[in-house]
């Protein structure tokens, strides 16, 4: 394994301001358009804008992924595997809602 | 190299039938999926039962695997006896697409990486584009990280082209500055930092996706920035002015009389200072000292004369 020297790099923001069109979505996800309007038909993710061309939050990068892996990996169809992210959403926000209950009981 | 026993991988026997292969990988995805599982290791894990399934699922590489035999132990130093395949024909297209590249020196030795452009879905691509995939990791930045803004070093494993054109493992290390504002859930992109393109191509983008590590003061929902400040009784009661810690610095904090138990106040734009700044919210909680002296025992029984206070009242006793 070869160690190269640390490069400095920065990067661009994905955030709820920052706007992907259509093409640039499929790119950051590396799925098909296909796979995008699907998603958008489940309602996973919502584009913010619809005229005159779709646009998509930054944010929704991460939510394509995800759905993607997980029918990937788990052999699930896009129903289940959206059904799958808001259940795996909702645990999570649980689980930190716990933490501070715990934590707020220890003290 | 080390033997990897596939069935163990699997929790199976070796006389198991291809239902039962399915059955054991399907429930070790979903216990180890690294977007589904709370295990430390899962990322590992995944990786292992997804290579063990590769192999298994296929008649033909089973087949071959089994012939191998028994004999070798998990770990044990390994070399694949000469022409240990022969007779065997593997058929490509058998590979799905998790991370092929990520399986071990002993899957290669033993089935070649040569099929995996053979695959369906994303890997397909790499045979008539040239273009680097992009990648994807996590990383976990403190709270504070996102209020001044900080670079952070990255180390990734890439699979790159070596000049004899065979796939290697390279680390890279990377600086990578962390823009101020940022949340959880946020990407970072950088833009040709993913794999590398083929034949000249442009090379893929590294996203990272932003995660907080847990902080022992604040916790945070988007933006917005939640503090639990304790408070005593007498606090509570009659007002006081407290010093409070925020992420941006500590601020007196005039907390008003007759307060309620989780009763919030809001900082405006004390939160995460993204484009639209987050607020912070200080949640009142108050904290009952025990009584452990004489002076101290006889103040709340003047609390408990001075008062007319049922606490049970909402029971209806």
């Amino acid at each position: 394994m070869k160690v190269r020297k640390i490069e400095q790099v920065t990067g661009v923001l994905l955030d709820e301001e920052s706007e992907l069109s259509l093409s640039e979505l499929c790119r950051a996800c590396g799925v098909p358009a296909e796979r995008i309007l699907a998603l958008v038909e489940e309602g996973v993710i919502e584009p913010r804008a619809r005229k005159p061309r779709w646009r998509f939050s930054g944010i929704c990068v991460g939510r394509v992924r995800r759905v993607y892996t997980l029918e990937r990996d788990l052999g699930v169809n896009l129903a289940g595997a959206a059904l799958a992210l808001e259940l795996l959403e909702e645990i999570e926000r649980l689980q930190a809602q716990l933490a501070r209950l715990e934590e707020r009981r220890r003290r | 190299m080390e033997y990897k026993d596939y069935y163990k991988i699997l929790g199976l026997e070796r006389s198991v039938d291809q239902a039962e292969i399915k059955r054991a990988y399907r429930k070790l995805a979903r216990k180890y999926h690294p977007d589904v599982s709370s295990e430390k290791d899962a990322e590992e894990r995944f990786k292992e039962v997804n290579e063990a399934y590769e192999v298994l699922k296929d008649p033909e590489k089973r087949t071959a695997y089994d012939q191998l035999g028994s004999g070798f132990q998990s770990g044990q130093d390994f070399r694949p006896p000469p022409n240990w395949d022969q007779g065997f024909e593997f058929h490509g297209g058998g590979y799905t697409d998790t991370d092929s590249e990520a399986f071990s020196d002993f899957f290669e030795s033993l089935f070649g990486r040569g099929g995996f452009n053979q695959g369906y879905g994303g890997r397909q691509r790499r045979q008539y584009s040239a273009q680097g995939e992009n990648t994807y990791a996590r990383i976990a930045i403190d709270l504070e990280d996102s209020y001044r803004g900080s670079s952070r070093q990255i180390t990734l494993k890439h699979t790159v082209l070596g000049a004899d054109g065979r796939p290697q493992l390279q680390e890279r290390t990377l600086n990578v500055k962390i823009p101020k504002g940022i949340t959880e859930g946020q990407q970072i992109r950088l833009a040709g930092q993913g794999e590398a393109g083929i034949g000249g191509g442009k090379a893929g983008d590294l996203y990272l996706e932003i995660t907080f590590n847990p902080h022992r003061l604040y916790h945070t929902e988007g933006t917005t920035v939640y503090l639990d400040l304790p408070l005593a009784p007498w606090e509570m009661a009659l007002g006081a002015k407290v010093q409070v810690p925020t992420p941006s610095g500590s601020l007196k904090v005039t907390i008003p009389a007759n307060s309620d138990n989780g009763k919030k106040l809001r900082l405006k734009g004390r939160g995460i200072p993204a484009k639209q700044p987050g607020d912070m919210y200080i949640v009142l909680q108050t904290v009952t000292p025990k009584a452990t002296t004489d002076t101290q025992r006889e103040a709340y029984r003047q609390l408990s004369e001075a008062f007319d206070f049922n606490p049970r009242q909402s029971m209806g006793s």
